[in-house]
């Protein structure tokens, strides 16, 4: 050679170092674990029944069921945004007694069964709850067997998502920016709304992403609290559930429709907004 | 000590610009530091790393609480007002300009947040960039931007608050070597032109001589020393000053015109000659250029003379400057041909000299 090649011609020629030892240790596994990630949905596919999937896709009940998921969840979502940011700034910046303590509440929904939010959430909100009486005899609401209970059900298991992202993105932005917004006149709210919100975007849009995928999914929360009821309470999953018990193929049908909607959401928003999550 | 009179209040002009007292703990460490500048001056807190400055500066902005002390700005007690209603503009190490926002909405957030319209506060920053020199760079976002441009977004950011107390925590360090020497004397004219009181926060002995008027030395979280810029070069108190102005320097008592210098044996290795009477605690000051080296016992001229240790031995600009220890340690500048002459070498004796004549000495 004449002259130094550029590192990416080295790279991939004949000088790049060689590797060691492969790596059996770690590389099997992870091709067990992906497998095991992969191959349920290579059942799915195979048991498709392609022939019928169109007609099948346009029965009412499948158009009803997708409409009410897809909304129920992106509403749910909005409201862990509205609710879930604000919580997490006061968890990550606020100074209060009680504060540990409040951080390990938030984190409740995640461990427990949705089923046993469910019951809480009935038990709560419903038309005997501790809540839901006041709702039920002052304003004549009633909450659970609607699809608002199915929003307040998503909310309470999606959410969790969204302040633990958003949590995290606060913990490592860094808070000079906002000390030098202070310097600049900014009230806390100022400083929040124009240099925190901006610097944790990402982490926001990364939890709303997270909560939407779980409300998608959230099943059940939902069954008890909200019921299943088809066309007002019966969600995506709910309608699967359902089906499996009658005719599977409907079931597997479903699946697909779920399957597809929420990797093409997830995808498109990952590859456009969440590069680092 | 001298930070006990300037502490105290009431000066000449205890109306107008900074009057303050300092103090805070920070686990062992202890911040007990008076400032004061007065409407359009320039002073230099200058400190080594860990003295207490970024600190005192944070004090300052509101982003910090005193232990004791108070913040007294334009007449106004602002000692527990919380940052953002301070009439105080910061200039932060590395600028922290909002990456989200172009140069312009930098500049206009302030005024914004105090309330003007979108227009005015755009305005009045359009105004502030042209008078920097950036107006062209109005739209650019910081990532954009030179070290040397950022620097005065984050100037005009500052300004555009109309602050009384306009401060500057390292303005220089994020620069690269290069870009340091042109920001710096256009930094001196731009923060001569002000007339709010400045206090700049900087480690570097020439940024603090080029852009103050008046300098404090801050060392473990007190004042050590305060002047203008000339009087500290040539009259050091500590040897960290002494040291970054490049002075060897000494404590001693006076009687006649030698100095017994404190610390060292008791003998003629440790005193200094003088070339005019003294009485009293004083400092003894002599720059290195002014150290003869010596392999030979000279006869004659030097009046100070003491047989010393070769330490080490470095490269100084054009010159090489000879650690020497004993007695009386000092650092003595020759030149490459005199070290060569000499046949110096680690660890050889040799007589050091200074004239009378070099020697400067003040009171204690």
């Amino acid at each position: 050679m004449t002259r130094a090649s550029p590192p990416s011609e080295a790279a991939g020629g004949r000088l790049r170092v060689r590797a060691g030892r492969f790596p059996w240790l770690l590389v099997v596994p992870a091709l067990i674990g992906l497998a095991f990630l992969v191959l349920p949905f290579a059942g799915l596919l195979a048991r498709a029944p392609w022939a019928t999937l169109g007609t099948r896709l346009l029965l009412p009940e499948v158009r009803g069921a997708l409409w009410l998921s897809l909304t129920t969840a992106t509403a749910a979502t909005a409201v862990a945004v509205v609710l879930g940011v604000p919580l997490a700034w006061l968890l990550a910046r606020a100074e209060f007694p009680g504060r540990r303590v409040a951080r390990a509440l938030v984190t409740v929904p995640l461990v427990i069964p949705p089923v046993v939010g469910g019951v809480a959430l009935l038990l709560a909100l419903g038309r005997r709850g501790i809540l839901g009486r006041h709702l039920d005899e002052w304003f004549g609401l009633t909450l659970p067997f609607t699809p608002v209970a199915v929003v307040i059900a998503q909310v309470f298991v999606a959410m969790p998502f969204l302040v633990i992202s958003v949590e995290g993105a606060l913990r490592g932005a860094d808070r000079r920016y906002e000390e030098a917004a202070a310097t600049l006149g900014a009230s806390r709210a100022v400083v929040f709304r124009r240099v925190t919100l901006p610097m944790v975007g990402p982490g926001v849009l990364a939890g709303a992403v997270l909560a939407w995928a779980r409300a998608l999914g959230e099943f059940g929360a939902t069954i008890t609290f909200a019921g299943n009821f088809p066309g007002r309470t019966q969600t995506m999953p709910l309608a699967i559930y359902l089906a499996m018990q009658e005719s599977p193929e409907s079931a597997i049908v479903l699946s697909l429709v779920l399957l597809g909607v929420s990797l093409l959401i997830l995808v498109a928003l990952r590859d456009r907004w969440v590069g680092a999550v | 000590m001298t930070e006990q009179e300037t502490g105290s209040t009431g000066g000449e002009d205890a109306g107008a610009g900074l009057d303050a007292r300092l103090a805070l703990d920070r686990g062992a460490f202890r911040l007990d530091a008076a400032l004061r500048a007065r409407p359009g001056e320039v002073v230099a807190v200058l400190g080594p790393n860990g003295s207490g400055k970024s600190t005192a500066l944070r004090a300052l902005a509101g982003l910090e609480s005193l232990a004791a002390g108070r913040i007294v700005l334009g007449g106004e007690d602002i000692t527990t007002m919380p940052a953002e209603r301070r009439p105080v503009g910061m200039v932060f190490q590395d600028y922290l300009l909002f990456g989200h926002l172009d140069a312009l909405d930098n500049v206009a957030f302030g005024p914004r947040c105090q309330g003007a319209g979108r227009a005015e506060a755009r305005a009045r920053a359009a105004e502030l960039l042209e008078r920097m020199g950036l107006a062209e760079y109005a739209n650019a976002r910081p990532g954009a931007l030179s070290g040397g441009q950022a620097q005065r977004v984050a100037l005009a950011r500052a300004l555009a608050v109309r602050p009384r107390l306009l401060l500057l925590d390292e303005p220089l360090a994020a620069l690269d070597v290069h870009a340091r020497a042109s920001v710096r004397s256009e930094l001196r004219r731009r923060l001569a032109d002000l007339d709010c009181a400045t206090v700049l926060v900087t480690h570097d002995p020439l940024d603090a001589m080029v852009l103050a008027d008046r300098i404090t030395v801050l060392e473990a979280g007190a004042v050590v020393q305060e002047g203008p810029p000339g009087e500290v070069a040539q009259h050091p108190r500590t040897a960290y000053v002494a040291r970054l102005v490049g002075l060897n320097l000494y404590r001693g008592h006076a009687r006649g015109t030698r100095v017994a210098v404190a610390g060292a044996a008791q003998g003629e290795h440790a005193e200094v000659s003088l070339s005019e009477r003294r009485e009293g605690e004083v400092f003894v000051a002599f720059p290195p250029r002014s150290v003869a080296l010596y392999r030979e016992r000279p006869d004659g001229t030097p009046r100070n003379l003491w047989r010393l240790r070769i330490d080490g031995v470095e490269r100084f600009g054009d010159q090489v400057r000879v650690h020497l220890d004993g007695d009386f340690p000092l650092l003595a500048d020759i030149t490459p041909e005199a070290l060569a002459e000499l046949e110096l070498g680690g660890g050889v004796e040799v007589w050091a000299g200074v004239k009378a004549t070099e020697v400067r000495c003040y009171p204690a």
